[in-house]
């Protein structure tokens, strides 16, 4: 057993670290060492700065673009992402709907979508959630109904992250209603955002922000050929989800760079004088969180290092679950601790984090601004991608025989 | 000892519930905040013909002679309802330093307007580097003639923006953070010198920060040279009254919580039928029985010598700063992805819960407070 990395894993996360500091525009890491989220030509002009590089898609095989990395290469890369910090790969694209259309898809839905969706030339969004259907997702209900080669859609999802943004919608739908197992009355569709008939209207969220939405569908005609898979078997590419990148729930590196960003508003805001980083209390509560983070990066490490000797597996694992849940409390307890710091200048932060020109006093410090906003948003982080909850339920059941 | 309601002391709780079950459903609050001032005049009118406003002033100066119980009645019914109007800034805070430090000219001059509705208050205290202490103070204040010129730097002031009238904590005399040499001034809201910049706070509650130039005061309160102590009164009973508001908030919120799980259903179940959710049910309501209870505790130690009171109202402050990060994260937890949606009341109550425990020190502050005075003694 040797626990640490290797001289090539060091000099290669050497290499990810320049790349990242020569090329990353300035504005888009301090939009995100403020806590805000990078807006959508950011997070499209670096995803193209990492293609043009060929690191688009570490994950997919290299005949698509991917690079052949070892697991645990790929990890350092995005650990180096989530530190500088800089945007992460729209995960709808590479982490979703990439490796879906490469594992299911038709030679032609390879060939025009996969270099579209590596380059954000289409931006992906996931119409999975239904009203009724959250953590049920086998109860979804939204329709399609063929009628020659089409498919005509009714229905809404919600819930859908960045649809204002998106070209392009991947959906669960019901294709037959009388299927005796829910799972297998359901198809997997690639359907055009602007196809007429498509209504998304906003859903706010407490911190403010714009990132959430309710998706219409009334009478949206799909052409046969955007189907994905057989008809009634769309339940297999949702399911590829699960397994896919489960080391990156963790989320390690995000919360290592929040932590840093912790301290430097510990050493920003003062009581009596004195910076609150001094206050031992404080420095308790700190430590007591990099611990937690540190338990969390080694499991994600013997995670990696088991992948690379079993072969990936694409299996549901404990240790998804495990990551998830760990990652997004540990995640949470960061920000709970950004909102302490802030103290009396957390509640004068405005509403909405990233409206510009808003109407906050010029003299408010911006170490401030973004901790309560970032505590109300990261709430999601244990509701999203499957509650933590149902990550419990899974482990209790599939993994511990209870 | 009697936990019992008087008979006049029950009416007050249902009027005011009544008035509030009529005119602050959820899309009514959300109409108050986007329309200025952020709060709504017609209820603040309400308040003072049902005679809230003008609730724990003495009947010699114009009020109704209530105490901490009716205090915390109402304060409770309001928090039910998230209500957004200044009614803690005016009444308790800026009515508290009235009763304790004004003399019986200047309350015989503000009170009934107070109760009227025509008058309304905003505490000045908190200052960019204050953080939570009352006496790190570095407003100045300056005899000029017979009167006071101040100069400083006001922040986070609770409705500071519409503020009719400002009661300002200003340093008279000693060094910043000194007990000694802090005075209590009344100024206009909108006496020159005085620039105000409103917003709306994280919970929706309106705040401002306050630049002071050479303004000049009205009047002082209590000793301009000693006011310390009438201000750690008065926040005392702020935060008495925010513990509360805090209980009716999470109150409201189990409330929700519990309609939700008995309605949302998943797995062909509604969600409350799960234990694991049950159990977390569970968890809540002893923590907001716990909550309730230091809210109590609250209202009877108001009255007793400074040191007593403030040890209490600490470890009053430590419990319902707990009890509203439990109840205010299962809440939106439980509720799954509506929690987070500004469309549905509970991330409402969340988030005016985790104001409430920053407001005058939050849950870890006060714990440190406790901390310090232990001892092997008692
Ligand atoms: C910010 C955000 C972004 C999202 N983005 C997307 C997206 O892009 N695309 C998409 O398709 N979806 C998205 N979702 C939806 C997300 O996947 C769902 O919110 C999630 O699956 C939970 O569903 P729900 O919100 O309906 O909660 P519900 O399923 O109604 O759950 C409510 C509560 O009940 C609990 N519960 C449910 N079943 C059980 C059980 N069997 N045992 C114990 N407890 C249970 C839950 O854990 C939760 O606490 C997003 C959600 C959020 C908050």
């Amino acid at each position: 057993m040797d626990l640490r990395f290797t001289a090539e894993e060091r000099a290669f996360r050497a290499e990810v670290r320049d790349f990242i500091e020569a090329n990353l525009p300035p504005e888009t890491r301090q939009r995100m060492i403020e806590g805000r989220v990078p807006t959508k030509a950011q997070t499209v002009a670096w995803q193209r700065i990492l293609n043009a590089r060929g690191w688009a898609v570490p994950d997919w095989p290299e005949e698509h673009g991917g690079t052949g990395w070892t697991a645990v290469q790929r990890y350092i890369f995005r650990e180096e992402l989530q530190q500088t910090p800089a945007p992460q790969p729209l995960g709808f694209n590479t982490n979703m709907i990439g490796p879906i259309i490469i594992a299911y898809g038709t030679e032609a839905q390879k060939q025009h979508f996969l270099p579209r969706i590596r380059n954000i030339d289409d931006w992906w969004c996931q119409g999975f959630s239904e009203p009724g259907a959250g953590s049920d997702l086998a109860s979804l209900k939204t329709r399609a109904v063929r009628d020659g080669d089409h498919y005509v859609v009714d229905g809404q999802k919600t819930w859908t992250t960045y649809a204002q943004h998106a070209d392009w919608i991947f959906c669960l739908v019901r294709t037959n209603p009388q299927a005796v197992k829910r799972q297998e009355g359901i198809s997997f569709l690639l359907i055009d955002m602007r196809s007429p008939g498509i209504t998304v209207r906003p859903i706010i969220t407490i911190d403010g922000g714009h990132e959430v939405n309710e998706v219409f569908f009334d009478n949206v005609r799909v052409p046969v050929s955007n189907l994905v898979g057989e008809e009634n078997r769309g339940w297999d590419c949702a399911k590829l989800l699960l397994g896919h990148e489960r080391t990156g729930a963790a989320r390690v590196g995000v919360s290592k760079e929040r932590l840093r960003r912790l301290k430097f508003m510990a050493g920003e805001a003062t009581e009596n004088g004195r910076p609150l980083i001094e206050q031992q209390r404080i420095r308790e509560k700190i430590v007591g969180i990099e611990v937690e983070l540190k338990a969390l990066e080694m499991t994600v490490l013997r995670v990696l290092a088991g992948g690379r000797r079993a072969g990936e597996s694409r299996q549901a694992d404990p240790a998804s679950s495990i990551l998830k849940l760990r990652g997004s409390e540990i995640a949470q307890s960061i920000t709970e601790l950004m909102m302490e710091v802030a103290g009396p200048y957390g509640l004068a932060a405005p509403g909405d984090a990233d409206a510009e020109g808003s109407n906050a006093p010029e003299l408010m410090p911006d170490w401030a601004r973004s901790a309560a906003p970032l505590y109300f948003n990261w709430r999601k982080l244990s509701i999203f991608g499957g509650t933590n909850e149902i990550q419990r339920q899974i482990m209790a059941k599939a993994f511990m025989g209870l | 000892m009697d936990f019992d309601l008087t008979e006049e002391q029950r009416l007050l709780q249902s009027n005011l519930r009544r008035l509030l079950a009529d005119h602050y459903g959820f899309n009514r609050r959300a109409n108050y905040q986007a329309e200025a001032p952020g709060w709504s005049r017609a209820m603040w009118g309400r308040y003072a013909e049902l005679g809230l406003l003008g609730l724990p002033f003495a009947e010699a100066d114009g009020g109704f002679g209530g105490g901490p119980v009716e205090t915390m009645l109402v304060a409770e019914a309001l928090g039910e309802v998230l209500a957004l109007e200044p009614w803690l800034s005016t009444v308790v805070l800026g009515g508290g330093l009235l009763r304790h430090g004004g003399d019986a000219a200047l309350r015989q001059r503000m009170v009934p307007a107070i109760a009227a509705g025509e008058a309304l208050l905003a505490f000045a205290q908190a200052e960019p580097q204050s953080r939570y202490s009352l006496s790190d103070i570095t407003t100045t204040a300056r005899r000029d003639g017979d009167g006071w010129v101040l100069e400083g730097r006001k922040s986070v002031v609770l409705h500071g923006d519409t503020a009719d009238w400002l009661l300002v904590t200003a340093r008279c005399a000693g060094a910043r953070h000194d007990r000694g040499g802090i005075g209590v001034f009344l100024l206009r809201g909108d006496a020159p010198g005085v620039l105000r910049q409103g917003y709306s706070m994280v919970d929706g509650q309106r705040g401002a920060e306050i630049t002071l130039s050479a303004a000049r005061a009205e009047a002082v309160l209590g000793e301009a040279e000693d006011g310390l102590a009438l201000v750690e009164r008065v926040v005392d009973e702020a935060m008495a009254a925010l513990a509360a508001e805090a209980v009716g908030t999470m109150s409201a919120l189990h409330a929700m919580t519990l309609d939700y799980l008995k309605t949302r259903k998943q797995f062909g179940a509604p969600i409350g039928s799960f234990q694991v959710l049950q159990h977390r049910a569970s968890d809540m309501m002893v923590a907001l029985e716990q909550a309730r209870s230091m809210a109590m505790y609250a209202t009877m130690m108001l009255d007793e010598p400074a040191a007593a009171r403030r040890a209490a109202l600490s470890a009053v402050k430590v419990q319902i700063g707990r009890s509203a990060r439990l109840i205010g994260q299962q809440a939106v937890q439980m509720h799954g992805g509506i929690g987070i949606a500004t469309e549905y009341a509970a991330g409402h109550a969340f988030k005016r819960l985790a104001a409430i425990d920053t407001t005058f020190g939050d849950a870890d502050h006060h714990l440190r407070a406790l901390a310090a005075e232990v001892s092997t003694a008692a």
